[in-house]
């Protein structure tokens, strides 16, 4: 059982202090070595535009990262954003089968996303469902449709405009990828922790039935949460299938992992309550060098997979170990 | 009484079954000719021992999504323990298939257990961990149909009183945890553990080892399934059973068992697997493209939990009505 004495320290820490020793502080030192480390191992490592290639690793899932950190924070998950990809994406192919345009593209693939993340937010604020299986359900249902219209085929030929989300360069080896990912970093981080939106999340996952009585609306505010899911998931939709120019329904496959490996990386309980935009973003680039950086050493994808793999369930096992040993 | 015992979940999902097999062969009539329905209890064997070893981990508010990677990997080992010593005896080779595989589920329990990490991101890391092992171990190179020992590859096809060594194991393992389950110590402490937490602490039962039994027993029921497939299928990879972990978590959900635990019998999860299994054996019959496959098993799973939810809802009520009754 828990030990239920709270231990009153003699002295409050400084904030210097307290913010040296967050998680955070800690991920940014990790960041910079793996960063030094790759710098020595590989000569590729430091160009411009190998580092801006770099960036490919992360922004996409980063994006869906932030709206999956706050519905973490709020104690549910969504598993089906990598389905939902794939949904949009085939959504966008088909909408170029029938002759749209760019614009129309964007609107097909927002417009998914969000369709999507109302069908998740409804079962489980509406129907009261947990969401763990809500989603490993939407998951295969999703990814299932866009078996179903595109089997073995392929979508191709997307307009020339359109190539513009995923290969496209605002300036110099700046991508609009990363600027769209810094834009949306800045949103988040606004909307989690600067207003009573980001307060609602925080006291959903740490008091539910208290964050009910204390007058805010818990299924209303879940509900969007799913929405910004699904409308981040539209985003990275069309930002990846105009990086790869065509579309399968295996698209993104096993982002989910990753995703929830990224939030979970950059200090969110995955028990709800607490977590930081900042630590995100932070996870999003160790993870982007990580696997850049194995990249350059020739290593295969599967075993980048084991290091996720290791990464997620190493980041939440060594605190609660050095608890251990200390007490 | 009575009407409890007709409108049980398992009463209700037999009904459904026979439903599904009289639709199916109003179209094609042969497909339930006894030779037929054993071919297809044969083929949904290994489904039905996940869904067992995945049912009590549910029980006990867990989820395995690590068994089809524990599967494979299982798969991999023995399949290179055949080609290195093909002399091996079968059930030398079963013997480590059972440990092996409840080596890995341990592995799951002591990091649930000790560590106190949420199962679902335990078994989201070590899915990937052990499917980057097989591709370590291979190199990523597949064992084909030739390179098996001649009785490696026969036992599970060997047939008893009519029926293949599978469909027995299958039956042996639904009776054995049949009798567990409601006979022994351990099978009650696994709906206590999950049923109400506190209250099981409180009456002497370790939550914790618990759970871990409960990751042992889905790892060795999901290493011996990696035996049996191997051998039936005669091959081994490092995709081999990919994805598999939904369709059990669905066949389990279908069958009744509760994802908040507690709530769940063996025969409920086996007739889940078997209302799949039914499915995917049918689709091609009635000329539906096999990609079909993975958009009905989400949507089953949902379809499934939102009736599981509505089911329990009123159960609750009817004790309380009871109650007032009694007073």
């Amino acid at each position: 059982m828990t030990d239920t004495t709270r231990f009153i320290p003699d002295r409050l820490q400084s904030p210097l202090e307290r913010r040296l020793k967050s998680w955070e502080t800690l991920l940014l030192a990790v960041a910079v070595a793996i960063f030094i480390v790759n710098s020595f191992t590989s000569p590729y490592f430091l160009n411009a535009w190998n580092l801006s290639d770099m960036t490919f690793n992360f922004t996409e899932k980063a994006m869906i990262a932030f709206a999956m950190a706050l519905l973490i924070i709020a104690g549910e998950i969504d598993l089906s954003v990598a389905s939902i990809i794939a949904l949009a994406s085939t959504a966008m192919g088909a909408a170029v089968q029938i002759g749209l345009g760019t614009p129309g593209l964007v609107l097909v693939g927002l417009g998914v996303g969000l369709i999507c993340g109302a069908f998740n937010g409804f079962l489980v604020t509406k129907m009261g469902l947990p969401s763990i299986v809500v989603t490993i359900g939407t998951m295969s249902l999703f990814r299932g449709i866009s078996y179903i219209v595109l089997g073995d085929q392929a979508y191709r030929g997307y307009p020339s405009d359109f190539s513009f989300f995923g290969q496209g360069y605002v300036f110099w080896v700046i991508s609009f990828e990363f600027v769209l990912f810094a834009i949306i970093a800045l949103v988040y981080f606004v909307i989690l922790h600067k207003t009573n939106f980001g307060r609602a999340v925080y006291a959903i996952g740490n008091n539910p039935v208290g964050a009910e009585f204390s007058g805010i609306r818990v299924a209303r505010v879940k509900f969007i949460l799913f929405l910004l899911t699904g409308l981040m998931s539209g985003v990275a939709a069309i930002c990846l299938t105009s990086r790869l120019a065509s579309t399968r329904p295996s698209i993104a496959f096993g982002w989910e992992l990753e995703i929830v490996t990224m939030v979970v990386l950059g200090g969110v309980s995955i028990l709800g309550g607490s977590g930081s935009i900042p630590g995100v973003v932070i996870a999003a680039f160790v993870m982007g060098l990580v696997t850049f950086g194995l990249g350059l050493l020739n290593v295969p994808g599967i075993v980048m997979s084991i290091v996720i793999g290791a990464l997620l369930i190493g980041v939440i096992a060594l605190p609660r170990l050095w608890e251990k040993w200390r007490t | 009484m009575q009407k409890q015992i007709l409108m049980s979940r398992e009463v209700l999902l037999t009904g459904a079954i026979v439903l599904l097999l009289a639709i199916i062969s109003t179209r094609f009539p042969a497909f339930i000719a006894p030779s037929n329905l054993a071919n297809v209890f044969n083929d949904t064997a290994p489904l039905i021992l996940l869904a067992i070893g995945q049912m009590i981990v549910i029980l006990t508010r867990c989820i395995d999504l690590s068994v089809a990677a524990n599967l494979a990997l299982t798969g991999m080992v023995v399949s290179m323990i055949n080609v290195a010593m093909p002399g091996l005896p079968v059930p030398i080779i079963i013997f480590i298939a059972v440990a092996f595989g409840a080596l890995l589920g341990m592995v799951n329990g002591v990091l649930v257990w000790k560590l106190e990490i949420p199962p679902i991101v335990v078994t989201l890391g070590t899915m990937t961990i052990f499917r980057g092992t097989i591709f370590l171990l291979s190199e990523g190179k597949w064992i084909n149909a030739h390179e098996f020992s001649e009785t490696f590859k026969a036992f599970p096809r060997t047939e008893l009183l009519g029926l293949p060594l599978m469909s027995w194991i299958a039956i042996a393992a639904v009776i054995f945890f049949s009798v567990v389950m409601s006979r022994t110590t351990l099978g009650r402490a696994f709906y206590a553990a999950g049923g109400n937490p506190h209250a099981a602490t409180y009456a002497g039962i370790d939550v914790g080892r618990t759970q871990f039994w409960a990751f042992t027993i889905s790892g060795a029921l999901a290493g011996l399934t990696g035996y049996l497939w191997v051998s039936r299928f005669a091959v081994a990879f490092v995709d081999l059973a990919g994805g598999f972990e939904l369709s059990v978590v669905a066949a389990c959900v279908i069958g009744g068992v509760a994802i908040m635990g507690g709530i769940g019998t063996v025969v409920g999860a086996m007739l889940g697997a078997l209302f799949l299994g039914i499915i995917s054996n049918a689709l091609p019959v009635v000329n539906i493209s096999p990609f079909w496959q993975l958009a009905i098993s989400g949507g089953a799973i949902i379809i499934a939990v939102a009736l599981n939810a509505q089911a329990n809802r009123e159960k609750g009520r009817i004790i309380l009505k009871r109650a007032e009754h009694a007073t």
